[in-house]
């Protein structure tokens, strides 16, 4: 079953056109990651399916587990399963932490009939969560993201998305700005979320981190268009002979089909 | 000035109130009174013609034919007073209805001995003289028509005196109620004298029925002494068809140490003043204010810090959340005097506009003829940030509740400043009722 279909997209910010056709499919279960140049429009791919509503799309289709993405409220997205782990998590001073998660896991339940957690029940939740991601339990009392270091930011996105528990991830950068060890640590909360009921979708520059999270399908996505897909060799490519080889000899490709 | 004359009939007949006072007052008051009115006849009320007034007409309060308020036909009750009063709080609380104090309706506490709190007419038969010193010596009553309407005719007043090295751990609370049929205007005062070496903490609270058309012109006279420190608080919870003027004087002695936080949530048209006179070494004075106001509403407030000798602080934040087409104003004046070496004041304005027809004025004023001092200021008149919009969105978050978060965090900043626990669950209770002050 197909959790994510792209077709055609296109995308413009402030008359500046960014995502020119974009073609992707994603089955369930799967792992993809989408590397490219700086300004490719990774970014605005993100966040676009998290439904920021600065980005204008001029054409083009996304259906999310069969339903059209487009059509739905953000917050409708996020209870529908789809999360995104920012590039740059947002400062929100005066906000505290738990209880901003809190609300997000509440309405996210409840949008899925469950009932809300109490008190108690929500910090078991979330200590587990925090165990795996090593995340500083001290980190939850304080107002979100606001004076964490760039580590500390990254690791709260998938800290979060480990608490929500979506269905499908899609992590911007999530890699940049961590150290060997915290880079670790998250790629292997991000392993223990990986299930046959969850989708992964990877944005990343660096092929260190698909050396802990293990794509099966790598993308190159360039001047809005994936250029190229292949399997997880071709982020060794990459890494080898840089973007430009690709850039130069490559035709837009067809999204894979399975 | 025959205009002014028939604005001062609108506040009622004075000679025979003054009449009537003078059988019980002592001379000086009623000396004191007839100055006043002679001073209003001449001023009239303020006109935005003059420049402390340029945003804030009171033409409308020039044109309701306010009663002077008196007790009422039938007596308010302690009912009225509790949703003004702070649940936990505990201390003495006196209550002023339509100005006059209501002991029937307050609640006595004990205080160390040689404390004071109590009514102007109780006081004026103990310490007479000592009333006759203070009373009107920290604010001219000549400054404008309001605080010189207010000495003419303030049927009461609120009397706190703490004498020397004495730490009063009870949290005192003078409310201010409001009750009349057809518009009153009501003139509450209030004068706090905190002796040398001691520590107090006091709450002034105006409030009166929803809906319900009146003024309160209130002044305040505070002094806190050498060494000598006040955690003040100003509630204000007026019926949103009110108007409220108030005017706050504040005297520092040598290292006294004052803090005020002015919380606004009530009123139509709202204008507070602060005059801080930092008249010696080594103080400190930090004002904090949080105004929250929708609808045709308008809300001004003005401070001014005098920093008159070398090495004081001051510090203001003040922040207001604007909706509909709600009016601001904010001017911040701090004089800096050639003595005042060392000075160090920080002023901070901050306003969250939540509709395109809200508005804000805002004007740091400052001036300084001392060379060795750090003064600085800023003002942000900013949206809901839509960066933190969407990331709350986009974890599920419902729009109207992260609006809601986010207006709440921005105010919370004041709240979570107040020290006395029982008035900040309560604000922050209230909080959570104003706002998001809707789309
Ligand atoms: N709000 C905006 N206003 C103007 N231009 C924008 C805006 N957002 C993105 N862009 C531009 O769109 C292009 C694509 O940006 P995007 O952030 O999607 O790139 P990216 O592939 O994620 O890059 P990086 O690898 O640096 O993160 C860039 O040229 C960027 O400057
Ligand atoms: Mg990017």
């Amino acid at each position: 079953m197909k959790t994510l279909e792209i077709k055609n997209l296109h995308a413009r910010v402030e008359e500046k056109s960014i995502l020119n056709g974009v073609n992707l499919s994603v089955q369930k279960g799967e792992v993809h990651a989408i590397m490219g140049p700086n300004g490719s429009g990774k970014s605005t791919l993100a966040n676009v399916l998290a439904g920021r509503d600065s980005y204008e799309v001029t054409d083009g289709e996304v259906l999310y587990e069969g339903k059209n993405l487009l059509e739905m409220e953000t917050e409708d997205r996020a209870r529908e399963g789809l999360f995104m782990a920012f590039q740059y998590p947002v400062e929100i001073p005066g906000v505290n932490n738990s209880y901003f998660l809190k609300a997000a896991l509440n309405a996210v339940r409840k949008h899925r009939g469950l009932p809300d957690l109490d008190a108690i029940e929500f910090m078991q939740h979330v200590k587990q969560k925090a165990k795996i991601l090593s995340v500083d339990p001290t980190l939850l009392s304080r107002s979100v993201n606001e004076g964490f270091s760039g580590g500390e930011k990254k690791r709260n996105e998938i800290f979060q998305m480990a608490v929500l528990e979506p269905r499908l991830c899609i992590m911007d950068e999530t890699d940049s700005g961590l150290d060997i060890d915290a880079l670790k640590i998250v790629a292997s909360g991000v392993n223990t979320l990986r299930s046959p009921e969850r989708t992964i979708v990877v944005i990343t520059h660096y092929q260190r981190l698909l050396n802990y999270i293990v794509p099966d399908f790598v993308h190159v996505l360039s001047g809005g268009r994936i250029i190229r897909s292949g399997g997880k060799e071709l982020a060794l490519e990459l890494e080898e002979k840089g973007y430009g080889s690709i850039e130069a000899h490559s035709e837009p490709q067809p999204a894979p089909t399975a | 000035m025959k205009v002014a004359e028939a604005e001062d009939v609108r506040f009622g007949r004075f000679e025979e109130f003054a009449a009537a006072r003078a059988k019980v007052e002592p001379s000086w008051l009623r000396d004191r009174r007839r100055a006043a009115i002679l001073r209003f006849r001449q001023l009239g009320l303020p006109t935005t013609r003059e420049e402390e007034w340029r945003f804030t007409p009171v033409r409308s309060i020039a044109t309701t034919e306010f009663e002077p308020a008196t007790a009422r036909s039938i007596p308010v009750t302690r009912a009225a007073v509790e949703p003004f009063a702070f649940a936990g709080l505990d201390g003495p609380e006196l209550v002023f209805v339509n100005g006059r104090f209501a002991p029937d309706i307050s609640r006595p506490s004990s205080l160390p001995a040689g404390v004071r709190v109590t009514s102007l007419s109780e006081i004026l038969t103990s310490d007479g003289a000592l009333v006759d010193d203070n009373l009107g010596r920290y604010v001219k009553f000549e400054q404008h028509g309001f605080t010189a309407l207010n000495t003419a005719w303030m049927i009461d007043a609120a009397v706190v005196l703490i004498p020397k090295n004495l730490v009063v751990e009870a949290p005192i609370h003078l409310l201010y109620l409001s009750d009349a049929e057809r518009p009153a205007a009501a003139h509450p005062r209030t004068l706090v004298l905190v002796g040398e070496g001691s520590a107090a903490r006091m709450i002034e609270s105006y409030a009166g029925p929803a809906g319900q058309v009146y003024l309160t012109n209130a002044l305040t006279e505070i002094v806190v002494g050498a060494n000598a420190q006040l955690d003040h608080y100003k509630v204000q919870r007026e019926s949103t068809s009110a108007y409220h003027v108030s005017s706050t004087h504040l005297t520092l002695d040598r290292s006294a140490v004052f803090t005020t936080h002015s919380i606004t949530l009530g009123g139509h048209l709202v204008r507070n003043d602060i005059n801080a006179l930092l008249g010696a070494e080594g103080t400190s004075c930090t004002l904090n204010g949080l105004y929250l106001a929708g609808g045709d509403r308008l809300v001004d407030n003005h401070t001014a810090i005098d920093h008159a000798k070398p090495h004081s602080e001051s510090h203001e934040l003040y922040k207001g959340v604007l909706n509909d087409r709600a009016h601001g104003v904010f001017n911040g004046k701090i004089y800096v005097r050639p003595d005042a070496q060392k000075t160090d004041a920080k002023q901070t304005n901050q306003v969250l506009l939540l509709s395109k027809d809200a508005t804000i004025n805002t004007k740091p004023q400052l001036e300084i003829f001392a060379d060795d001092v750090k003064c600085t200021h800023g003002a942000t008149v900013g949206q809901i940030n839509d960066e933190a919009l969407f990331y709350l969105r986009a974890r599920g978050i419902g729009r109207d509740e992260a609006r809601q978060l986010l207006i709440h965090a921005f105010a919370e900043d004041i709240i979570e400043r107040i020290h006395i626990a029982p008035v900040r669950k309560a604000l922050e209770q209230a909080l959570l009722k104003e706002l998001p002050l809707k789309d």
